[in-house]
């Protein structure tokens, strides 16, 4: 029990780490949620187009995003861009890959509450003199955006939970910060317990909230 | 970038794709059958009447679902050789990802089983059948078939996912890119070579997805 104590007492005195990967953590998920959701919907507005070319070439592009690992995307933006002449620094390259993911899987949620707006409503808008513009922006997206809601929050989540994967290019995350510490408090599983309990604050609420807006 | 792409290089380490392509299809298969064995008993508590019975689960599903899986990963990579549990590196990333998956497959078995309407339950019930001929009998039958599409979804997670292994060093479909691009200083074609292999399990699993689909609509016509 009293090295129980001492390996806690050894954890705390990394606080300043912790704090910095926590920091970095949100400052990763509020720039993916921002960026994610305006390019997601973007995104998901070209997917329900009724212009066959552009909702092919916008599925194409989610595809492959939605189905390669966020690690291997994160790699790429760090590894592959210099190449082409693209330096970007650890967190840049997170951050875009956080940001472009979330993007990908934004759009199909978008893009099925889109679908979900019965096709007649459209055509009422369209008889009753609306432009494509104004038949999206006051008949469709506000409906849709409703049903989406619940979605986005879950996805949230699942961002704050991916941009751990950032850690593996040497960024100080809150999953770094473990390693970090582990280094020299070798209770691996004490050390991740904390870790895991700074993960579950920023996210358990948010779980929670996206449960109550599905039940409403 | 892309005017010196050099195929030859892939030709020469394909075999290593190769090899890191099955070992992401084994252990995904394993984790994921372990994940739907974790997951029917993790359902199975937390739809029993007892709190006692119930919380466990209840915790489980929520603890995994608000962590990352790295964290969950380097919960027992740096934790259980502290505890004097020795074991290879790919039995504890399939125990972490069986036991990240099975939180959610849990909570997808649930769903399916909530989408039985109440009044069928109590009709079997008081025509006189035990819980578990209520279960096998009237329930499960029909809730096995909206669970198939989101447990595909939850495989091509699982998949994805089985990424983060390489950085405890077990040897998959990352490594294998990893290693050509370290070792060659080509990751374009490392990587390239890694993100073509998880296409072809996303889009073989997608069309699983959609055939299932078209499937049912087909039986739902008849």
């Amino acid at each position: 029990m009293n090295l129980f104590f001492e390996q806690l007492y050894g954890i705390a005195q990394y606080y300043p780490v912790v704090l910095k990967g926590i920091g970095v953590t949100l400052a990763l998920s509020l720039i993916g949620i921002v960026a994610g959701t305006t390019f997601g919907f973007l995104l998901g507005i070209g997917r329900a187009s009724s212009y066959k070319l552009l909702a092919f070439v916008v599925g194409a592009y989610t595809d492959i995003f939605r189905g390669t690992p966020v690690l291997v995307q994160v790699f790429v933006v760090f590894f592959i861009l210099p190449e082409a002449g693209v330096e970007l620094d650890s967190f840049t390259s997170g951050a875009l890959a956080l940001s472009n993911i979330t993007a990908c899987f934004i759009s199909e949620i978008v893009a099925s509450g889109i679908k979900a707006i019965p096709v007649g409503q459209v055509e009422a808008a369209a008889s009753a003199g609306l432009t494509r513009f104004q038949q999206l922006r006051l008949i469709v997206m506000p409906q849709a955006i409703k049903m989406v809601v619940p979605s986005l929050v879950g996805q949230f989540v699942l961002l704050v939970k991916d941009s751990s994967v950032v850690s593996a290019i040497g960024l100080l995350d809150l999953t770094r910060s473990g390693w970090v510490i582990v280094q020299s408090v070798p209770n691996g599983m004490l050390v991740f317990s904390v870790v895991g309990i700074g993960y579950f604050l920023i996210c358990y609420p948010l779980l929670h909230l996206s449960r109550r807006l599905e039940k409403v | 970038m892309f005017s010196n792409f050099n195929f030859r290089v892939i030709g020469e380490t394909l075999p290593d794709f190769w090899l890191g392509f099955i070992a992401t299809l084994s252990i995904s298969l394993t984790a994921l059958a372990s994940a739907v064995a974790i997951g029917i008993i993790a359902c199975a508590m937390s739809l029993q009447p007892s709190r006692l019975v119930r919380m466990p689960a209840v915790i489980y599903v929520d603890v995994i679902r608000a962590t990352p899986l790295l964290a969950q990963l380097y919960f027992l990579y740096f934790g259980l050789p502290y505890f004097g549990v020795i074991m290879p590196e790919i039995m504890i990333g399939i125990i972490a990802l069986a036991l990240n998956s099975g939180a959610y497959v849990s909570e997808i078995i649930r769903s399916g089983i909530m989408s039985i309407p109440r009044g069928q339950v109590e009709a079997s019930a008081s025509s006189g059948m035990t819980y578990w001929q209520q279960m096998r009998l009237i329930i499960l039958p029909q809730a096995l078939r909206p669970m198939v599409s989101p447990l595909i979804g939850q495989a091509i997670v699982l998949v994805k996912d089985s990424s983060l292994l390489s950085l405890i060093s077990i040897l998959e479909l990352t490594r294998a890119g990893q290693t050509l691009a370290n070792d060659r200083f080509m990751p374009v074609e490392g990587l390239a070579t890694t993100a073509v292999g998880y296409l072809i399990i996303y889009f073989g699993l997608k069309f699983a997805a959609s055939a299932w689909m078209h499937l049912n609509r087909l039986s739902a016509r008849h």
